[in-house]
């Protein structure tokens, strides 16, 4: 048993590092951050030369067929950079949905382009309501055609095609398809857009019945906390830093035992939900009893770590914290934003609680 | 990464399984629960045993008896005695610290004397360390040695010695040399706790009994030759006991905390609240569902760690996260058990009406030490700050 990095993967990790580094800095970030969609084409066809952008998928599709830890390090490490613009909508979402749940006529069509870097997508889930709970979903549609609304759909502007779940199956609309509205929401995270997407009499192509989605969810939500893991050792890398030098009463404010010892949770928190990620990337992969409940377990953590995380950081950087000029509110509203996308840590706690209360137990893979 | 067991690993977790099946005592549920001097005799019966099947102390090298395992395989050898509910060796602290720290700086002579008698619990060790002045400030220790001739005369108090009343010997750390940088002029000595001018005095803890004693040191000589490591070098010495210490803590404590809310979860059934079984309230659910959650965490951080520890071949200071990370759930852990148990989680064991026979006002109270025992929290946090994190010693 060994729950540490291959080589491989640690190859990937580091690279991955270098690449955001190197291609999305702060300045560049928040120069995304600025524009309408945070979307950026040179950007884009970078990811795609990296094999980002087909990372988990089939070889036969244009993919790099790598598996879920690996998937879980990569967004890891664009979360640590933040990066802007339609990823995680394209690539891991609409990637994992279509993964799951398409024909291999579909996979072809739509998410071939989506491996080889030639189109963005998103998924749109949430309604009014807005729940996470599929069972809740209203939209249906009927006679092919859709009518109706979809809130908070991650960078619908622009999807070259939008995955729909309505409450009669999963469709595939095209971004040009009459009848289709985009409308921007004010969100908090400002590096990663959301929209209403109104359809009248839009027609749309199904792709499959809703059964499959859990697991598409599962690894999108796993996907989002290794994000969220990203944020936090960003935010800890640079709360340390901040406190080894910034000097009050003489002496380096990290010297405090009211500082250090948050700068000690901050780690803990950091690393405990590093573990919980890693560790459901691993299930996932292996297809293991526990998948289900390892990623509510880390989205449950990894939701309230990366708050609390952003809280310390802001907190001992004192008043530059609250600037704007800093980054850490950047980060910390992109902590926000995933905190409640895909079932905040109450929603995963009642998750985990069906499981391990009402029928049987929660085990990891036993030793 | 891969959590799939090697297959040395589940050999090795097979023969354990079996050599238990044959061995482990069917009777431990009638000794559980009397005090430590009465069931002494049985428990260190059965550590024999278990020296006998060469399961004492696994993690130690092949040729002091143990079966150079893997820290995995140590943790597979405890998760495997949490399952079938062995009971504890009562020699803990001779296998899992100071056994180690002689191996790694002790004389072959000292290797020869004391290690065999370790395995077979045949000596008994505890580790006098803290003192009424030197808790969490190890260092600032006061406890006095002085050589005379070829021995050392020692004087001094220490305090919260385990298994202080059933100690043959005593890893004793004292002051060599007053004239120095405080942790400069420390040594290790190993004492003969039938020694004249030794005296024990049990110490009663705050759940009513005494896991701890006082130790009095009135003139005790010690040979010379009784030295562990270099003197003046005990710091180093005693360090490198306290990394056992954080290293392998936790190894055990994932089978037991999961037997602790799986029993947590049956109550819940049966414990009514507004109506219905609190199993069904939801704020019960969300409390018992975070419980569950960071149960597995601490079992992934282990792993991790473990694996990094094997990596790099020694354990590091992030075993402090483990143990803030235990320690901590364990008091929350007993809090919702008390929460979920109301008015009967106080009662103690031998009350008609207590649930479990007590043991739930008995952890709540026995939890309070977790955070001070083993290098207190703030401790640990001081440790991760200026080790882990590089930031200035605060201290």
């Amino acid at each position: 048993m060994q729950f540490g990095l291959t080589e491989s993967q640690e190859f990937l990790k580091n690279s991955a590092r270098q690449f955001f580094a190197g291609e999305c800095p702060s300045a560049e970030m928040r120069r995304l951050m600025a524009t309408d969609t945070a979307y950026d084409a040179v950007l884009w066809s970078k990811l795609a030369d990296q094999g980002y952008t087909g990372i988990i998928y089939p070889e036969a599709y244009g993919g790099v067929s790598l598996g879920k830890v690996e998937l879980m390090l990569l967004l890891e490490e664009a979360g640590r950079a933040l990066l802007p613009g339609p990823f995680f909508s394209t690539v891991v979402l609409a990637g994992s949905v279509l993964d799951a749940v398409g024909t291999p006529a579909h996979k072809k069509q739509y998410l071939e382009p989506i491996c080889k870097g030639e189109v963005r997508s998103t998924v749109a889930i949430l309604e009014a309501g807005a729940s996470w709970n599929l069972q809740d979903i209203q939209l249906g549609a009927s006679n092919g055609k859709l009518n109706g609304e979809k809130l908070f759909v991650p960078d619908a502007a622009v999807a070259d095609f939008l995955i729909v779940i309505a409450r009669n199956g999963i469709f595939l609309v095209n971004a040009e398809a009459r009848g289709l509205t985009i409308s921007p929401m004010s969100g908090m995270d400002l590096t990663r857009k959301l929209y209403v997407v109104r359809f009248n009499n839009t027609p749309v192509e199904e792709i499959g019945p809703n059964l499959d989605l859990a697991r598409a969810l599962d690894i999108s939500t796993a996907a989002l906390a290794a994000e969220l893991v990203g944020g936090m050792q960003r935010t800890l890398d640079v709360t340390v830093e901040y406190a080894k030098t910034r000097k009050q009463f003489g002496k380096p404010i990290g010297m405090f035992q009211a500082v250090q010892h948050q700068c000690a949770d901050m780690y803990l928190e950091t690393e405990s939900s590093r573990s919980a990620v890693y560790y459901a990337g691993w299930a996932l992969e292996e297809n293991a009893p526990d998948a289900a409940t390892a990623v509510s377990i880390a989205k449950m953590y990894c939701s309230d770590a990366a708050r609390t995380v952003g809280n310390r950081g802001i907190q001992i950087h004192g008043g530059m914290g609250f600037t704007w000029e800093n980054d850490l509110h950047l980060y910390y509203r992109r902590a926000k934003a995933s905190e409640t996308a895909f079932g905040d840590a109450t929603f995963h706690r009642e998750r985990i609680a069906s499981m391990v209360i009402d029928s049987g137990s929660v085990s990891a893979k036993s030793a | 990464m891969d959590l799939n067991l090697t297959a040395e690993e589940s050999a090795f977790r097979d023969e354990l399984h079996g050599w238990l099946a044959a061995n482990a005592p069917q009777d431990w549920n009638e000794w559980r629960e009397k005090p430590l001097d009465e069931s002494f005799s049985y428990l260190r019966a059965w550590q024999r045993k278990l020296h006998e099947g060469r399961w004492a102390a696994v993690s130690w090298p092949k040729e002091y008896g143990g079966r150079s395992a893997t820290l995995m395989q140590q943790a597979l050898f405890w998760e495997e005695m949490a399952r079938v509910d062995a009971p504890p060796m009562v020699n803990a602290l001779g296998l899992g610290l100071i056994g180690p720290t002689i191996i790694a700086c002790g004389t072959d002579a000292q290797k020869e004397r004391y290690i065999r008698k370790i395995l077979s619990a045949e000596e008994i060790w505890c580790q006098g360390f803290s003192e009424p002045n030197a808790g969490s400030d190890l260092a600032g220790l006061q406890t006095e040695a002085r050589l005379d001739g070829d021995h050392y005369i020692v004087n001094g108090q220490k305090v919260w010695t385990s298994y202080g009343s059933f100690g043959d010997w005593c890893e004793l750390v004292v002051r060599t040399d007053p004239g120095v940088a405080k942790h400069k002029g420390l040594t290790v000595l190993l004492v003969d706790m039938k020694s004249p001018g030794v005296e024990v005095r049990p110490l009663r803890q705050m759940t009513g009994e005494s896991e701890f004693s006082e130790l009095f040191f009135r003139d005790v000589r010690v040979p010379a030759e009784n030295t562990l490591g270099k003197v003046n070098d005990g710091w180093n010495v005693a360090m490198s006991t306290l990394m056992y210490e954080r290293g392998s803590y936790g190894a055990r404590l994932h089978l037991i905390f999961k037997r602790f809310i799986t029993r947590l979860i049956e109550l819940a059934r049966t414990v009514q609240r507004n109506g219905r079984p609190a199993a069904e309230d939801p704020l019960i659910r969300q409390k018992l569902a975070q419980l569950s959650a960071e149960i597995e965490i601490m079992r992934f951080n282990q792993m991790r760690a473990f694996s990094r520890i094997t990596a790099t071949g020694v354990p590091g200071p992030e075993g402090s996260l483990q143990k803030i990370f235990w320690s901590e759930l364990n008091q929350r852990l007993q809090q919702i058990a008390q929460e979920l148990l109301g008015s009967y989680g106080q009662l103690l064991g031998g009350d008609p009406h207590a649930i479990d026979n007590g043991i739930w006002s008995y952890a709540y109270l026995r939890t309070r030490g977790n955070t001070i025992e083993a290098g207190t929290s703030e401790v640990q946090r001081n440790i991760i700050g200026h080790f882990v994190l590089g930031l200035p010693r605060s201290y």
